[in-house]
């Protein structure tokens, strides 16, 4: 659709898109501009210029030690997709190379899982939870975050290695590649790139996971979604500590997130859109 | 050596059999093509000399040896597929080594061949660049490279030309058969354009539904079809088919004329008809006529001929080049 | 290929995934069935017994339980309005040529990588509180008594927030969809005359009819669990009148320890979910092959 448009209608097209960008982004923007503020400043009223100060970083790490949720969030969110990247690579693989009559089936069963509503579960899961001494632990939660996000990992994965074309696999066996050499040198380096993207769709999604993170961590292993949510508490409200936190919270997954705009559409759209 | 023999090939998907069942002799160093519609089975008889499909029932030997259950990589044979098939995360010297490293041949050895086979085949300045950076006639010969270095008993060529544009594809058709004069390599070459397969092939193999219709060198093809469908097939404009009184003349069911086989004339003698369309190449003249006697015609004639839209002509065939079927399509002596 | 060695190869491949997840479904399915049969309360639990469909019962009749479905839809189809039809704006708006589209991207997308609670502060504090947020700032700047946005209108506050956090999403993919549209194709409806109005309704709507089909369904399966930005903001109050039923199963089984209720109502939204779902699975199984 390149076409050429009289400059003036760039520019008028400029403004309003950069108009809408700006309001949608703002309360981002505000947030990390209060937290660089005092708190006094922050309850002063309307002001885009703080004055730069960090002390309400400082102060989220020294009373509420936000290291340990931020650590506890890595490593759920990277521990939980790792672990379904294991079960889920040989599963896609499977179902790409060498496909059956019910792969579709399967494809569409494991998707119809990810409806379940996590309220319909929670029940049991907290009592299994409670009575199994799982409670506040990083590893139950790890667990049910690589079952909650394995569909979607099977999903990715699959279509990427559907796109992997199968004359190529046929040169390499016409080039003497038995199915060790095939794996090595052929399907792994083509497949890293799809890997990789899953990896990062994944890790955002386990990251801002807020659900079961709430309903089952109280301080051991509750990461940053769990950590934020208490500041709901009236004790929490100092708006500049409040911002600081939210900014570390959501920094790190917002960068990550930018990079990721393109698996975005084709993750959670299960390929449906690309 | 490359002498490759098929012993009632068959091949079947399931319910559907796809090949009924061919012999098929292909003696070392020919150049053969399966030419033949989309859909009659060319590719998969390719593919069952690969090995990359396994065959229903019959035998294939390659020189001398029963290589039926003999995996594709132990067959001797390399492939130059339609997308090339090239490994996309290899540069181009990792591409052509691929087969040489899987057969663990010395790194020296290696080397001595890519640049053989680059210097062949003017890769020499891309060796380091990756196959998306080269264009689709480069890549093209990278494909062809990382069949030559493994000094393969025979080539198989599946479609290697269709995904290039008309002027590249005439250059490659040329390579291609200097390739073959030069290595004096068996090689197997599947297409569905019968100037390809008339211009490139010592033989000719034409499939239709998984049957070969006629074996033969292009001349023997042009010059004697076996069937109506390789008289149809063949030659470029289509033969002109002609059934009812008219062919009864000639003690035939059908009776075919070639377009260049054909007398034009203002006012002599033959069929009379009316010109529907002409255009005029500059080497050549393709006239559509409309014959009340025996229905629409094709005709090739030269290309300095004033005629035009509407005018009235006679067609008169050359009497030693009408060719004559009977009611089953077969070719009468 | 096929060959018998590699199918026995890639059912191994395959099974723990599907063991796994058929594990994940079922376990945890039935043990709600099973409890949302039984009385069974955890401040009591020695005196737990047979219930058969009290439990239903007891839900249905509860009027809670109908604002609660109310809400739900209320939220469903309020974000689904504001989202759909805000992101087929914005996707056109930023298919157009403009200067800086890359970043514009990226600042539109940003709210979707915000995680819930975070979203839920951030309006609940920065922007919507009745003395120190932006809101209240323009409306003091107008002269304006600054509105108690929580207190006043809950479930639209909620709804602004939700909605915030899927535009993006909704936006992205319209866009994405919006890109993949025939650029001859459009000019061919110009030459052919028709206005502007008249190429987006039957061109540009119909092209995206899938996009928007696919917004709609997954979002509808997210919408359904919307939990934590409640949590942060109103409690699910006052009263019911921000309680989803999401929220109100939660209030069940983790304030009123009731657990043969929730398991009751984790039942009731399986069945809508699925009701949902059916149609989701439909739409994009077509895609499949």
């Amino acid at each position: 659709m390149a076409r050429a448009v009289s400059k003036n209608a760039k520019i008028g097209y400029t403004i309003a898109a950069w108009t809408v960008a700006l309001v949608i982004f703002f309360p981002i923007l505000y947030t990390i501009i209060t937290s660089l503020k005092t708190e006094q400043e922050a309850i002063e009223g309307f002001n885009l210029i703080p004055s730069f100060t960090f002390e309400s970083y400082q102060t989220v790490q020294s009373q509420n030690d936000y290291f340990k949720p931020f650590m506890n969030s890595v490593i759920l969110s990277v521990g939980s997709t790792i672990l379904a990247l294991i079960v889920a690579i040989p599963a896609a693989w499977a179902m790409a190379f060498s496909p059956t009559k019910r792969t579709k089936d399967i494809l569409m069963w494991m998707l119809s899982t990810k409806m379940m509503p996590a309220v319909a579960v929670l029940v049991p899961i907290y009592l299994i939870f409670l009575r199994t001494g799982l409670m506040d632990t990083r590893i139950g939660l790890t667990v049910l975050l690589m079952l909650i996000n394995l569909p979607i990992v099977v999903w990715m994965l699959y279509t990427y290695f559907r796109e992997i074309p199968g004359e190529i696999l046929e040169a390499a066996r016409m080039d003497g590649a038995g199915l060790r050499e095939e794996i090595v040198h052929i399907l792994a380096p083509m497949a890293v790139p799809g890997i990789a993207s899953t990896l990062l769709l994944n890790v955002i999604l386990a990251w801002n996971e807020s659900f079961w993170t709430i309903q089952l961590t109280t301080t051991n292993a509750a990461p940053l979604s769990a950590f934020i949510a208490s500041f709901s508490s009236p004790q929490g409200l100092f708006w500049a500590k409040l911002s600081a936190a939210s900014t570390l919270a959501i920094g790190p997954i917002l960068i990550l997130g930018w990079f990721s705009q393109k698996q975005l559409v084709r993750g959670l759209t299960f390929g449906a859109v690309k | 050596m490359g002498q490759i023999v098929l012993t009632k090939v068959r091949k079947a998907f399931g319910e559907v059999e796809v090949i009924p069942g061919i012999d098929l002799q292909i003696n070392d160093g020919e150049f053969v093509v399966f030419v033949g519609p989309s859909g009659c089975g060319k590719s998969t008889l390719l593919r069952l000399i690969a090995g990359l499909e396994d065959i229903s029932s019959g035998k294939i030997e390659i020189d001398g040896k029963d290589a039926t259950d003999a995996p594709p990589g132990k067959r001797g044979l390399a492939m130059v597929f339609q997308s090339y098939a090239l490994y996309p995360h290899m540069s181009v010297r990792k591409n052509i080594a691929f087969p040489l490293k899987m057969a663990g041949m010395s790194e020296a050895e290696q080397n001595a061949r890519i640049e053989n086979a680059a210097r062949v085949l003017n890769l020499s300045n891309y060796l380091d660049r990756r196959p998306g950076q080269l264009s689709g006639g480069q890549r093209q010969r990278v494909a062809i490279g990382r069949a030559i270095v493994r000094e393969p008993a025979a080539f198989l060529f599946d479609e290697p030309l269709s995904n290039l544009d008309a002027a590249l594809r005439v250059v490659m058709r040329q390579e291609i058969s200097e390739l073959h004069q030069k290595l004096k390599t068996t090689m197997i070459y599947v297409t569905h354009d019968q100037v390809e397969a008339m211009t490139m092939a010592d033989k000719i193999v034409v499939l239709h539904a998984g049957r070969v219709e006629q074996v033969g060198s292009p001349l023997e093809l042009y010059n004697a079809p076996a069937n109506l469908f390789v008289a149809g097939f063949i030659g470029s404009p289509k033969m002109n088919f002609i059934t009812g009184p008219e062919a009864a003349k000639y003690q035939a069911h059908t009776i075919g004329v070639r377009p260049e086989h054909v007398e034009v004339s203002k006012d002599g003698d033959g069929w009379e008809g009316k010109i529907l369309l002409a255009e005029h190449l500059g080497s050549d003249t393709f006239l559509k006529v409309a014959c009340p006697v025996v229905g629409e015609m094709t005709v090739r004639g030269n290309g300095e001929m004033g005629l035009h839209h509407n005018d009235t002509i006679r067609l008169k065939p050359r009497a030693d080049r009408i060719y004559r079927f009977d009611d089953k399509g077969l070719a009468l002596k | 290929m096929a060959t018998r060695q590699t199918q026995s190869l890639a059912r191994l491949m395959r099974a723990p995934a599907i063991i796994l997840l058929l594990v994940w479904m079922l376990v945890p399915l039935a043990m709600t069935l099973y409890y949302s049969f039984l009385n069974y309360n955890l401040l009591s639990p020695g005196q737990t017994s047979w219930a058969g469909f009290f439990n239903y019962q007891y839900f249905y009749t509860d009027p809670a339980f109908f604002e609660s479905i109310k809400n739900t839809i209320i939220l469903v189809l309020g974000v689904l309005t504001i989202t759909v039809v805000g992101g087929i704006a914005i996707a056109m708006l930023i298919d157009k040529p403009i200067f800086g589209q890359g970043i514009v991207r990226i600042l539109v997308i940003s709210p979707f990588f915000v995680m819930p609670p975070v979203a839920a502060l951030i309006w609940k504090n920065m922007i919507m509180h009745p003395s120190y947020g932006v809101f209240a700032d323009i409306a003091k700047f107008f002269g304006a008594n600054p509105v108690d946005w929580f207190a006043q209108y809950p479930l639209f506050s909620i709804i602004v927030i939700v909605a915030w956090q899927w535009l993006p999403f909704a936006t992205l993919i319209l866009l994405t969809a919006l890109q993949s549209l025939d650029g001859e194709q459009m000019e061919a409806a110009e030459m052919d005359g028709a206005p502007a109005y008249s190429r987006f309704i039957y061109l540009t709507l119909p092209h995206m009819a899938r996009a928007i089909t696919v917004v709609i369904l997954i979002q509808t399966i997210f919408l359904l669990g919307v939990y934590a930005e409640i949590l942060v903001t109103t409690n699910g109050g006052p009263g019911f009148a921000s309680t989803n039923l999401t929220f109100l199963i939660y209030r069940a089984a983790r304030l009123n320890f009731d657990i043969g209720g929730a398991a009751a109502g984790g039942i009731i939204a399986v069945v809508l979910a699925n009701f949902v779902a059916f149609f989701l699975m439909r739409a994009v199984g077509k895609n499949l092959d």
